[in-house]
């Protein structure tokens, strides 16, 4: 099929149209050729988005969210391309299982799927997984990650970043000392103090940051940290940065957004790990984003079905949902306050993110590649619905919050797969 | 006045009030009126996800004086004990009627789970939620240290109370914190920094860390229980460092005000926070706290579920009587 965007704006806000021959962007109209005219007067036209950080659940908790349902709750948060996390059962360690999610992924063709494979067997953080092989299957996995666990072990991390080069892998580093979080609950501070909740203190996630970004200098290899949420670690991660280390930082929608005195209301939905934070982190961290010490924003996605919520904070599962508010947190967090443009927002969101996971059709709009792209209305607002979003689970912080910014069609490789009016 | 899930549920007149109840209700109890009628044809649940024979007694002998009717629910142990079940069961205790659910959990905040809006229609009071509150506790152990120290009447102005033990993982202790500054008093914790969160400094407490120091200071001193098991999550050396250190005894006993009172949350550990002399001495008002608990708990249960002020409680009683 050939489109022809007309009237749309660009994320600098000047006028645009685009032309796609199937399913690719032209430079221009070919005669003779015939285009469906899609109208996009008043939004806006970003190029897909790009999460390297999805919880899928499938296979294994298709009760939670299957590749399908996260699919369609990706598109309609404007997202092209996913990368599942590996936290599956089984766990998505060999190249069986990623190409089995990747596959499902190309079955449903919603957006790209792109496994992140586990760094160790069954993620026990002990023995290696068959790194090679995943990257040689048809999903042809970069990023790998025991993400839900941190890779403890200084050596396991150590082989498992030098390991990755012969590819140009990454390792994406889930920071959480374990010894200093054991049955931790929430961030430690004075709310802890008060709810008397085990405390999951920033060091924790600091100390590894720090041990990981002198491993990844010391055999010179890409290291990706996953959901950044302290002060400290943005400090770690842009001094690191400053002495040449080949590391990348990533920070979640609701670790930009909320803080840690909304546990007092023990409502578990706000239980995540890494834990939220403190209003002092939360301005580092938007600090960080919009330096460019973090790299990106991605959602670590994280759906559970209601009776994982629905218990005593202890018992409760860790994770929010993500994808498809995380445009409007964004823009809210960094554009609406004055920290960014919404030109950086997007090279947050959709081109950093392609970039570093080298997803070659993704992150930009340019003639000649494959059209990704979403439309966004800046000027709408909404009010979430947790039953409404597309997403199988509901355990979302931001129910009941009214949002700017609305994503209204989603095009992938040139086919629309989203379009708000037609679900209404 | 709906639930009592924390301390910070209670304005300090709230707490006044309380407190002035359960002094007029220990009073007509002790002028042999064994029963009042105020809860007649009210249920009032138990439910006890935790072990604590001392706590549920006290609330149901409290709930019997008001004449409610008394169901216990012990969970412990049953596929009651995690997860889902607690909606499950609240949602069970909706459908039968309970007036008031008195709820003991080993999860921090469980009781205030309980008495979400989409659960529970009763009352909740929470009779301590893993290491968080213990509400009650902190109501009997002010109206025990008003009756010694202020014969029963004002608040606790001028009067400092040392806390000491595992600040860390007591719920008794955040509650008589919150509690007792409501009141007017000065609260001392003193304890290794280990068996203090962090984030204690914004309490309001002061922080010490010698035992021996404080105790001249203060007008009452609360011995927290201290868990062995603590010992091999390396909160501490060993027992005996902990009791040497922290433990009260006769010899630390002397450095005490001959006014001053000993207090203890119980169940103790004789020989590791306190000596058992100690706990038996005539500065010890242990055995008193157990008391006073039934009479505070009578006093929360009627101003929840009875509606009533203390000045109800004088007249009706007085037509009764
Ligand atoms: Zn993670």
């Amino acid at each position: 099929m050939n489109l022809h965007v007309a009237n749309a704006k660009n994320v600098k806000g000047l006028a645009t149209e685009l032309w796609i021959e199937s399913g690719k962007i032209v430079s221009q109209p070919t005669n003779g050729v015939v285009y469906e005219d899609i109208d996009a007067n008043g939004l806006t036209l970003v190029p897909g988005l790009v999460d390297l950080h999805t919880h899928l659940r499938e296979p294994g908790r298709e009760d939670a969210e299957t590749v399908l349902s996260g699919s369609q709750a990706a598109v309609a948060g404007g997202y092209t391309a996913i990368s599942a996390m590996p936290n599956t059962f089984p766990v998505a360690d060999t190249a069986g299982v990623v190409e089995q999610v990747f596959r499902l992924g190309e079955h449903h063709n919603l957006c790209d799927v792109f496994p992140i494979g586990a760094v160790t067997v069954g993620q026990d953080g002990k023995h290696l997984a068959e790194l090679a092989a995943m990257y040689q299957s048809e999903a042809k996995v970069r990023i790998f990650s025991d993400d839900g666990h941190c890779v403890a072990d200084p050596l396991v991390m150590r082989r498992a970043l030098e390991y990755v080069k012969t590819f140009d892998g990454i390792i994406a580093q889930h920071a959480q000392d374990p010894r200093l979080t054991e049955s931790a609950q929430m961030n430690e501070g004075v709310i802890s103090a008060k709810l008397g909740l085990k405390g999951w203190p920033a060091v924790a996630e600091e100390a590894i940051i720090a041990r990981d970004v002198l491993l990844a200098e010391h055999v010179d290899s890409r290291l990706h940290i996953c959901h950044l949420t302290t002060a400290g670690g943005v400090e770690i991660v842009r001094n690191a940065k400053k002495r040449g280390i080949k590391v990348t930082a990533e920070v979640t929608p609701h670790h930009l957004l909320l803080t840690d005195d909304v546990v007092e209301s023990y409502d578990s939905v706000y239980k995540v790990n890494p834990p939220l934070r403190t209003l002092k982190d939360v301005h580092a961290l938007r600090e960080g984003l919009a330096d460019g010490t973090i790299d990106i924003i991605a959602t670590d996605h994280a759906p559970h079905p209601q009776e994982a919520k629905d218990c005593e904070w202890n018992a409760a599962a860790f994770g929010m949902l993500g994808l498809e508010t995380a445009f409007s947190i964004g823009y809210l967090t960094m554009v609406k306050s004055g920290l960014i443009s919404l030109e950086t927002l997007i090279e947050r969101m959709s081109t950093k993110p392609a970039e570093i996971a080298q997803y070659l059709y993704h992150g930009k709009i340019a003639v000649g590649t494959k059209a990704n792209f979403a439309l966004i209305d800046l000027k709408a607002e909404w009010k979430v619905d947790r039953v409404r979003l597309h997403s199988k689970s509901r355990n979302t912080p931001f129910h009941e919050m009214v949002l700017p910014g609305m994503v209204m069609k989603t095009f992938h490789n040139g086919a629309l797969v989203f379009d708000r009016k037609a679900k209404l | 006045m709906k639930n009592l899930l924390s301390i910070n549920d209670l304005s300090k007149a709230d707490a006044l009030e309380i407190l002035d109840t359960a002094v007029e209700l220990s009073r007509l109890s002790e002028n042999t009126v064994r029963k009042f009628p105020t809860l007649r044809g009210r249920t009032v649940v138990n439910l006890f996800f935790e072990d604590s024979t001392r706590t549920r007694i006290s609330f149901e002998a409290a709930a019997k004086r008001l004449s409610a009717d008394v169901i216990n629910f012990s969970a412990k142990g049953s596929s009651l004990s995690k997860g889902e079940s607690l909606k499950d069961t609240a949602l069970t205790l909706q459908a039968m009627g309970a007036d008031a659910v008195i709820i003991r959990h080993s999860a921090s905040g469980a009781a205030h789970q309980l008495a979400r809006q989409e659960w529970m229609k009763g009352s909740v009071i929470n009779a301590g939620d893993g290491t968080h509150e213990h509400p009650t506790q902190a109501l009997l152990d002010a109206f025990t240290i008003r009756r010694r120290l202020r014969a029963d009447s004002g608040d606790l102005t001028g009067l400092s109370v040392g806390i000491v033990g595992d600040v860390l993982h007591s719920r008794v202790a955040r509650s008589n914190v919150l509690l007792l500054q409501k009141l007017g008093a000065e609260v001392i914790l003193v304890a290794p920094p280990t068996l203090l969160p962090v984030g204690v400094d914004s309490w309001g407490a002061q922080v010490r860390y010698s035992l021996d120091d404080v105790l001249p200071l203060v007008d009452a001193v609360m011995m927290l229980r201290v868990q062995r098991e603590r010992m091999e999550d390396l909160f501490f050396p060993t027992e005996r460092e902990y009791s040497r250190n922290f433990g009260l005894n006769l010899e630390r006993m002397n450095r005490l005000k001959n006014t001053a009172i000993v207090m203890h949350p119980g169940p103790m550990n004789r020989g590791l926070e306190i000596s058992a002399d100690s706990a038996d001495s005539h500065q010890s008002v242990i055995v008193e706290q157990v008391a006073n608990g039934v009479s505070v708990r009578m006093s929360v249960l009627y101003l929840l579920l009875g509606g009533a002020t203390a000045r109800d409680l004088n007249l009706s009683s007085a037509g009764g009587m």
